[in-house]
């Protein structure tokens, strides 16, 4: 079984769970920048932490036999900062470089005058370098900000069919799969989806355009959702082929949209030479 | 599981084509017979425009548009010699070379590595090799003992980065005339003494490389038949 998760936060987890995910069949991974906890306080440190994630991380998962691509955005949360909005200057030169397959995540947290701003900013960048985008639909007042969010990307350049709406449940499903997006399910262990209700969703909605991801994180969250959810799909009686398109298929070809998607260094074996993640000392 | 690549036997300047080692008419020739007809063509194209229009012109020069998607244009495996030669149709001065490093991926900032001994003559680079070498990426650190850090690297430096090496996995067969400067190199010689006397102690295994390396540093004989009979 081949596996992509299409939403993880692999800066916050450790060596064991990439050793964890190939073990389940986690080969492709997209992480988007997102919020560390922590608040920002300056555009420099999203600096930083964009370098990593085209750096550090993806040699780090090709440790582990795991390609790695990335989205990069101003998060919705810190984009009521004033401190942190002056990244949005800085983003054009990283929407350039090889393995950003997206921008992300974006979209609404509080639905803020802020918060309109940065995501039709930002969904303007994606359809200025050839990019989908990931939109993150908000915790609080869900339908309601997925109504909106679905407004918004209604007004902007980039088509719906370039767009994952992500975080969505059995109350969101249906108006966003009517928009024409892609539809991204994050499934944790006791918030968002769990693996029954997200079968109970492919039942009544299709596996088309459907990608499941872990959105694993800092908080309580399990990287290897993704393999438990193909278990149970195959459980209820899906079939493999049903499985791979959710799990593989779709999810290769929302990000393939982006022209930047490199999966071959899994086929030729060709990662990084040498062996690691020694750090000298040890 | 750690999926452990096997550790590359060759010298990489017996490698035809490795672009820190190559020079860059011979690395075009022997790019662009393996490119396919779009990259090559996009190749050319990349070259022109640099060419024509180096130095700084706005928030990003086009030469610089084309090192970024260089890996999406012509594959992972042919970016670093691409990103090179581009660099060098450029003419990249060290400012400019020091700026696409800051603002690279770890892919961007290994092709920078490996264009040095091509555009800058003089030590003026070295702390782009010092900063590779302070990161844990094994393709940054071996890209860093490339011909311009062989050159350029003090002593200690030096040694750190062959031991640092034989921490972290990165063959010394990457490492560029490492014959010629571990020679009658007695410090280094201690060094990797006592780091072998560390692993025993542990009970762990000796990195094999490391009896290669101090075999190179014996120092010459006394009758003038070392390797250049040079005293390090």
């Amino acid at each position: 079984m081949r596996i992509f998760d299409p939403h993880i936060h692999m800066t916050s987890r450790t060596t064991d769970d990439y050793e964890a995910m190939h073990e389940a069949g986690v080969r492709a991974v997209v992480e988007p920048a997102f919020w560390l906890g922590q608040p920002r306080t300056s555009p420099a440190t999203f600096l930083d932490y964009f370098d990593s994630l085209l750096g550090w991380e993806p040699f780090r998962a090709a440790q582990y036999g795991i390609a790695h691509h990335c989205a990069i955005a101003l998060n919705p949360k810190e984009a009521n900062d004033p401190n942190c909005t002056p990244v949005l200057d800085h983003l054009p030169r990283y929407l350039l470089k090889d393995r950003v397959v997206a921008v992300g995540e974006i979209g609404y947290d509080s639905m803020t005058p802020a918060e309109d701003l940065a995501l039709e900013h930002q969904l303007q960048l994606a359809a200025d370098h050839g990019l989908p985008a990931l939109v993150h639909t908000p915790h609080r007042d869900k339908l309601a900000g997925l109504r909106r969010t679905v407004e918004v990307v209604r007004a902007s350049e980039l088509p719906p069919e370039r767009v994952l709406l992500d975080h969505l449940n059995e109350t969101t499903v249906k108006e966003a799969k009517d928009s024409g997006a892609w539809l991204g399910f994050s499934v944790y262990p006791d918030t968002k989806m769990d693996e029954e209700r997200m079968v109970a969703v492919i039942k009544a909605f299709g596996t088309e355009k459907v990608l499941v991801n872990s959105a694993a994180d800092w908080g309580r969250s399990d990287p290897l959702k993704t393999r438990r959810v193909a278990d149970a799909l195959l459980a209820a009686g899906f079939g493999e082929d049903d499985v791979d398109l959710v799990l593989w298929r779709n999810p290769v070809a929302f990000y393939g949209l982006s022209g930047r998607l490199d999966l071959d260094s899994l086929t030729t074996g060709a990662t990084h030479e040498g062996n690691s993640i020694l750090r000298g000392g040890e | 599981m750690i999926h452990h690549r096997p550790p590359t036997p060759a010298d990489p300047a017996a490698r035809p084509g490795h672009p820190a080692h190559t020079a860059p008419a011979a690395l075009r020739g022997s790019l662009t017979a393996r490119l396919d007809d779009p990259a090559r063509a996009w190749l050319d194209r990349a070259l022109d425009e640099a060419a024509d229009h180096p130095g700084t012109h706005g928030p990003i020069s086009v030469w610089e548009l084309r090192l970024a998607e260089a890996g999406r244009r012509c594959g992972t495996e042919h970016a670093d010699a691409v990103r090179v030669l581009i660099l060098h149709a450029a003419r990249a001065d060290t400012a400019a070379l020091d700026r696409v490093y800051r603002q690279g991926t770890a892919d961007e900032r290994r092709a920078v590595l490996h264009a040095l001994p091509h555009l800058v003559p003089g030590p003026d680079a070295l702390h782009l090799v010092e900063d590779a070498l302070r990161t844990n990426d094994t393709r940054l650190v071996a890209a860093a003992l490339g011909p311009y850090g062989a050159r350029h690297l003090g002593p200690h430096d030096w040694r750190h980065a062959v031991l640092k090496c034989l921490f972290t996995g990165v063959p010394v067969d990457e490492i560029t005339d490492l014959a010629r400067r571990a020679h009658g190199d007695t410090e280094l010689a201690r060094m990797l003494g006592a780091f072998a006397d560390e692993r025993t102690a542990a009970g762990r295994p000796v990195p094999g490389d490391l009896y290669r390396v101090l075999a190179l540093t014996a120092p010459p004989h006394a009758d003038g038949t070392g390797i250049d009979g040079k005293e390090t």
